[in-house]
């Protein structure tokens, strides 16, 4: 599904690497995590994905479904099928959640080629996927993210994710920031949306959210680097070790 | 004091090639306006007032062509149910208008009022005007009181069932219309008045606005689309005890507007506010400039005004509030923003504030910027292409200015008209 080759990547607007040889391969239907100390770039390599402006990439390339995605813009990315849960939820003052929700919804719709969603067939939709997260009308009609608790912004990421029913999700730290319940919703959520023809990046630093969005790989990532990569064993072992043995192990 | 020689000259040279309109009960206030202008002059760009914007077309003898732009859309406000008074090139045009009869309002033609003597309009036109001369200089309105050849004079003594439209028609390259209106609201009476168009290549407009105790006005005004038309619009409110004055203005395109608005709180416990969305395409030069003087207790005044900027169009906000001595109690908001779609254009903001009573809560703000990248970036993430996604964020930033209109159903169509026009330029 998603391919990831050699990618080296710097910033734009200064002389600093920060994905120096990345090399991943997610398959449909699997859910790879990846975890890593602070600043290796986990959030870097998902902008990358997603076609964020201020990156530069120097070597290598990234492919969904044997198409070449480095070259496209975010929104080609997203009609393809690249869905990324942001790390940090951006606000947007004046635009409504469910103007957002639909004008994204058709607009994938309709770059791929299929009739746009009805309003009330829309409507119906994201009432049913927005009840299941816990997330009420009023929170619909507000603001995109504007005056949302930490954890607000979180359901709301995994609700977009749902209406979009993306191929391939790139899950940024979903969990920071949630309690148990709400934990507990969003990898419900995640888990409703595994299929066969679907595949996951779910980056975290915490076991807990794998213990209910069960991976199938684990990868580590540091200065840049897969430099681990595992079963969900790999986990436990940073949950009870930290990176230090794994990052002495490599050196 | 004599005028400097260039500001004599050109005041001249305009008073001479207008005519004077005589007969009837608004000649005194017709005289004395133009006495007026004689002794300010028209305005130059040497004058403060006018430091950001150059009047020299709007005080010129010839009105600059303008092209009379055919849209083949519906005109702004159809399909609403309303009485209509059409102007063409600044005359009224009977058989286009409906007839003038509504429950709740009074509407005479101004030129009508020439016949009769005694009438409340002469308390009222060119009184507002003249109170609005301090402490600033607004020549262009006495201008307009002097000469204006036509308008309507309303008597608002209820609540009519539909809002008054004053639709303003553009007919001939050439034209060059002076109008002047005067709307009176009754204690307790309420209306809204619409205007739409672009009225004529150039348009000096007056609306003088008093509102007896707790009435209430909505003006909801729409500029029109002639991209080289001009106009130099004055409103002046006057408010009474618990009374309510709201108006927005939308501008789409136009070479050069000035909009004036000189709001006086003489009656406790009211409320204004004036608000207005502009957006401009390249030669576009949009000026806002508002007075409000809070001369009454516990008054509360709101000034919102947005405008969108591309390919060196301009836009100018000169905003103040005045808080007189005793004025304790009042609530001053006002915001000037301007979203710059490109390094370009440019938004010239003077925003003022002068407070003599001492429980007061006024604020004010200006900024100007682009677009929020990573808004934009998050919109496009989710598969809304770059041209879409900055159309959503630009409606966004033009929202606080449009909530501003109390009907949800005005504040829809002003959205539909600006959408089609950040839509026609993807
Ligand atoms: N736009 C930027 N400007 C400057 N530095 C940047 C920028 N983007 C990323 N970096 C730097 O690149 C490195 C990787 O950052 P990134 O956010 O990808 O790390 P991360 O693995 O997601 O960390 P965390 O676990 O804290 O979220 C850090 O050193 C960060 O400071
Ligand atoms: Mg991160």
């Amino acid at each position: 599904m998603l391919e990831i080759k050699n990618l080296h990547v710097k910033l734009e607007e200064e002389d600093k690497q920060i994905l120096k040889g990345v090399n991943l391969t997610v398959e449909a239907g699997k859910v790879h995590a990846i975890m890593g100390p602070n600043g290796s770039g986990k959030s870097t390599l998902s902008y990358v994905l997603s076609g964020k402006d201020g990156y530069e990439v120097t070597e290598g390339s990234a492919t969904l479904e044997g198409e070449e995605l480095l070259e496209l813009e975010p929104e080609e990315r997203a009609a393809l099928g690249v869905f990324l849960a942001f790390q940090y939820p951006v606000e947007i003052p004046g635009v409504g959640n469910m103007t957002f929700l639909r004008t994204a919804v058709n607009a994938q719709r309709k770059a791929r080629g299929e009739e746009e969603l009805s309003a009330s067939d829309f409507l119906k939709v994201v009432r049913e996927k927005a009840k299941t997260l816990k997330i009420d009308a009023e929170m619909l009609k507000r603001p995109v993210n504007v005056g949302f608790s930490g954890g607000e912004k979180k359901r709301n990421e995994i609700l977009q994710m749902a209406m979009l029913a993306p191929k391939m999700c790139i899950l940024d730290e979903t969990d920071s920031g949630l309690d148990v319940d709400a934990m507990k919703l969003v990898a419900d959520g995640v888990n409703a949306l595994r299929d066969e023809g679907r595949g996951f990046l779910v980056i975290t630093h915490y076991q807990r959210l794998l213990d209910h969005i069960k991976p199938d790989v684990v990868h580590i990532m540091s200065d840049g680097r897969i430099i681990k990569t595992g079963g969900p064993e790999l986990a436990l072992e940073v949950e009870h070790n930290g990176y230090a043995d794994i990052l002495a192990e490599v050196a | 004091m004599a005028l400097p020689e260039l500001k004599h000259s050109t005041t001249e040279a305009r008073l001479a090639a207008l005519d004077l309109p005589t007969g009837g009960c608004l000649d005194v206030a017709r005289r004395a306006a133009l006495s007026r202008v004689q002794t300010m002059g028209l305005p130059d760009r040497r004058d403060e007032y006018w430091k950001y914007t150059r009047p020299d077309t709007l005080t010129a003898v010839e009105a600059p062509a303008a092209a009379v732009f055919e849209s083949g859309e519906a005109a702004m406000f159809d399909g609403f149910d309303r009485l209509q008074i059409v102007f063409v090139d600044g005359v009224f045009d009977p058989d286009a208008s409906d007839d003038l009869s509504l429950e709740g309002v009074s509407i005479e033609r101004l030129i009508d009022l020439k016949d009769k003597d005694i009438h409340w309009s002469k308390d009222i036109y060119g009184v507002l005007e003249a109170r609005g001369q301090i402490p600033v200089e607004r020549p262009l309105a006495a201008l307009n009181t002097a000469f204006a050849t036509d308008g309507v004079v309303v008597h608002v003594t209820g609540t009519p069932s539909k809002p008054l439209n004053f639709v303003y028609r553009h007919g001939q390259e050439n034209s060059d219309a002076i109008l002047h209106h005067v709307i009176k609201v009754d204690s307790d009476a309420e209306a809204t008045i619409l205007e739409n168009g672009p009225a004529a290549s150039r348009f000096n407009h007056v609306i003088e606005i008093d509102i007896a105790d707790r009435g209430t006005l909505h003006v909801v005004r729409s500029q029109g689309r002639d991209h080289e038309r001009r106009a130099a619009t004055h409103m002046f409110a006057r408010l009474g005890q618990e009374s309510v004055f709201k108006s927005f203005t939308l501008t789409v395109n136009g070479v050069l507007t000035r909009n004036e608005a000189v709001v006086e709180f003489l009656g406790d416990d009211a409320v204004a506010h004036v608000a207005g969305a502009c957006v401009g395409d390249g030669d576009f030069h949009h000026d806002d400039t508002v007075f409000v003087t809070h001369d009454a207790v516990n008054c509360e005044s709101r000034q919102v005004f947005k405008k969108v900027l591309r390919n060196g169009a301009t836009g100018v906000f000169q905003g103040k509030i005045l808080v007189k001595e005793g004025a304790q109690k009042t609530d001053g908001y006002q915001i000037s923003q301007s979203l710059l779609l490109d390094d370009d254009s440019q938004f010239l903001a003077k925003p003022e504030l002068e407070i003599y009573a001492d429980d007061v809560a006024c604020s004010h703000g200006s900024t100007s910027g682009a677009i929020d990248e990573e808004g934009l970036f998050y919109l496009r993430s989710r598969g809304v292409p770059e041209a879409e996604a900055t159309n959503l964020m630009t409606l966004a930033f033009l929202a606080e200015a449009v909530q501003e209109i109390d009907s949800d159903e005005i504040a829809a169509s002003i959205n539909d008209r600006l959408y089609g026009w950040l839509a026609r330029r993807g």
